[in-house]
């Protein structure tokens, strides 16, 4: 933070339409100058808008297939070309948003949920409950991610609510260590203790307190997270593991999309480029929160 | 540091414990009665109970953890149910193959991770700068299976400079030694071999070394950035010593500590993203061996595969906790 004198004393430093600004106005400021996080929430939103009114852009349904009209290459009718049932590769790209979106955002909530809920265990109560959940934590975390995510998902069997689970426990240590991490230091805080003082019972504390300031690096890693987690079920998809025919998922088009490489190229780029937009955008969207809400969190 | 290491040792008792009741765990949460499910609905009562029988499910869940337990430490991995034959034995030939990929690719990510995020921080806000960042941005966001599948469209299919999959030229197979190709064809002086091994190498590697690399050349340059305007080099460059030395000798040697920190963290990532690699490149390692073995309902080569990995990842992480201490006299531990 730059500090600049104050040449004039009359003249308080801080101006007037800044006095009293709520911490969420300053950063939505501070998020709105960032160039590279308009764009990324300028893509995030697009795909969002493009998901809800999916029904109404594809020109064609998820599963409408036209064998007569097969492996075409990209048109003023097929924008995307087709696939292999003659299926229109726009429209299935288009829906599959729906799909990739609402994976990435429960799994992200799930996890965020249960690790919250673990993180404020450990860190509020302390001692064994502290070292049971810490231990739990260190343990996943010894496991590659989409490995420990592969094992769930043999575990359950393939399917894309599978997937959706494991994503959503194998990224519930990442919350549960952060949360915990501020519940340590929010404990300190003088409020927190005259909270105590006053004879405010534990639960009150952690949800009215604690919670809420612990908002910031909640809402940067769960934006963060998401585009993990999309990344996450489009490979396990791809592996076979997720999504299953006809489901447009964008890993699944990009598995099928296989052994049509050399015949019908197109059909594996843009299921791609719409996963690495997707992740892109929620990636720009979390850098730009994360240096809008919390500039300690930055590197 | 000896104190500190048999610490950092002795802490990792309890995750390795841990790793190994989970991984137990794994054929016991199947839902359902995992003998049943490992053969399939069409499987006679009497095979059934053989393999409850030889997969020790009859038994005790603290039994069967112990015995597990107990042939873990004398290296029994069990036995592939498909094969029939010991996963100690078999493992070897795909756990190779992982190594050599994932070496090649850490290899090139610190190659050229670190020299680009150098020159971006010492030509800071010039368009090298702006292009090497803007591809990294990119590349953390890129799905690496999807990035494999274009490799092999440009190099393979079109230009047709690299092989499309595999390890090795089936015309001209390589006689195993070590399994790691590089060292086989090396020792037996067959460099036409070796050259096709790393043809065969060069496209998986670069895909699996995406990611690392992009993060790689993010933290160096951020590192670069805050030694570069410390005091010391204001001095090394005012007493007229050559920008080159500057840069790569007396910055980088404070830049790199936090880049160490992403580089260990970032090659037990890449074992995780191995398993999509050579799915896509059809490359005989670990993440074939398990994905083969889910279809095939192959459990204890599932648990022992994931085990195994999960396992180098520890140990991976165990030795840059001890290189940094070993670097960095600064870093105390207590």
């Amino acid at each position: 933070m730059e500090l600049s004198m104050n040449k004039n004393p009359q003249k308080p430093i801080v101006p007037e339409e800044d006095k009293a600004v709520s911490p969420w106005l300053e950063a939505w400021r501070s998020f709105r100058k960032n160039k590279l996080a308009i764009i990324g929430t300028s893509i995030v939103l697009f795909f969002i808008i493009m998901a809800i009114f999916a029904p109404l852009i594809a020109p064609s349904g998820i599963n409408d297939q036209a064998l007569d009209k097969r492996l075409l290459s990209p048109s003023s009718e097929h924008w995307f070309g087709t696939d292999d049932f003659g299926r229109d590769i726009f429209s299935r790209v288009i829906f599959g948003a729906r799909i990739s979106l609402w994976v990435g955002f429960l799994a992200v909530m799930g996890s965020l949920v249960v690790g919250s809920l673990l993180g404020i265990l450990a860190g509020y109560y302390g001692k064994w409950v502290d070292t049971i959940i810490s231990r739990v934590f260190d343990i996943m975390l010894a496991f590659p991610s989409i490995l420990l995510a592969i094992a769930i998902v043999a575990v359950l069997g393939p399917s894309l609510r599978n997937a959706l689970i494991a994503i959503a426990v194998i990224n519930i240590p990442n919350f549960g260590r952060l949360i915990r991490s501020r519940v340590l230091s929010v404990k300190q805080e003088e409020y927190i203790v005259a909270a105590r003082a006053v004879g405010m019972k534990n639960s009150r504390i952690l949800f009215r307190h604690v919670l809420p300031n612990s908002m910031a690096p909640i809402i940067v890693q769960g934006t963060l997270a998401i585009a993990t987690a999309i990344i996450e079920a489009a490979a396990l998809s791809f592996l076979g593991l997720g999504a299953e025919a006809p489901n447009p998922e964008w890993g699944k088009m990009l598995s099928d999309a296989r052994p049509l490489l050399t015949q019908a190229p197109w059909t594996m780029f843009f299921p791609g480029i719409a996963i690495m937009l997707t992740v892109l955008g929620f990636n720009l969207m979390g850098d730009g929160l994360r240096d809008a809400l919390d500039p300690r969190m930055k590197n | 540091m000896l104190a500190y290491t048999i610490r950092r040792i002795l802490s990792l008792i309890p995750v390795l414990l841990g790793l190994s009741l989970i991984v137990f765990f794994m054929i016991r949460a199947i839902p359902g009665d995992p003998a049943q499910i490992i053969l399939g609905q069409l499987a006679t009562k009497e095979a059934v109970a053989e393999l409850t029988k030889q997969l020790g499910l009859d038994q005790p869940w603290f039994v069967q953890y112990f015995t597990y337990l107990g042939g873990l430490f004398t290296g029994d991995l069990g036995e592939s149910i498909k094969t029939k034959s010991a996963i100690s034995e078999e493992i070897w030939p795909y756990l190779a193959a992982t190594l050599e990929l994932s070496f090649c690719a850490i290899a090139i990510a610190i190659f050229v991770g670190v020299n680009a995020g150098i020159i971006s921080a010492w030509y800071q806000n010039s368009w090298f700068d702006y292009i090497a960042m803007v591809l990294a941005l990119i590349g953390v966001s890129m799905p690496i299976f999807w990035l494999g599948l274009m490799e092999q469209w440009v190099f393979a299919i079109n230009l047709d400079w690299l092989p499309t999959s595999g390890r090795e030229e089936v015309r001209n197979p390589i006689s195993s030694i070590t399994n790691i190709y590089m060292i086989d064809t090396l020792i037996q002086g067959r460099f036409d071999q070796l050259w096709d091994v790393i043809k065969h190498l060069i496209l998986p590697s670069v895909a699996l070394a995406t990611i690392p690399m992009a993060i790689i050349a993010r933290i160096t340059r951020s590192s670069m950035l805050e030694v570069m305007r410390s005091d010391y080099i204001r001095t090394a460059r005012a007493k007229g010593l050559r920008m080159f030395w500057v840069v790569y000798k007396h910055s980088l040697k404070n830049a790199i500590i936090p880049v160490l920190t992403v580089i260990g963290l970032q090659t037990g990532l890449l074992l995780g993203g191995a398993i999509l690699t050579e799915t896509v490149f059809s490359w005989p390692g670990m993440g074939r061996y398990i994905v083969d073995a889910i279809s095939a309902r192959d459990y204890p080569v599932i648990q022992s595969g994931i085990l195994v990995i999960a396992f180098i990842f520890v140990m991976i992480n165990l030795i840059v906790d001890l290189l940094y201490a070993a670097i960095d006299p600064r870093i105390k531990y207590n």
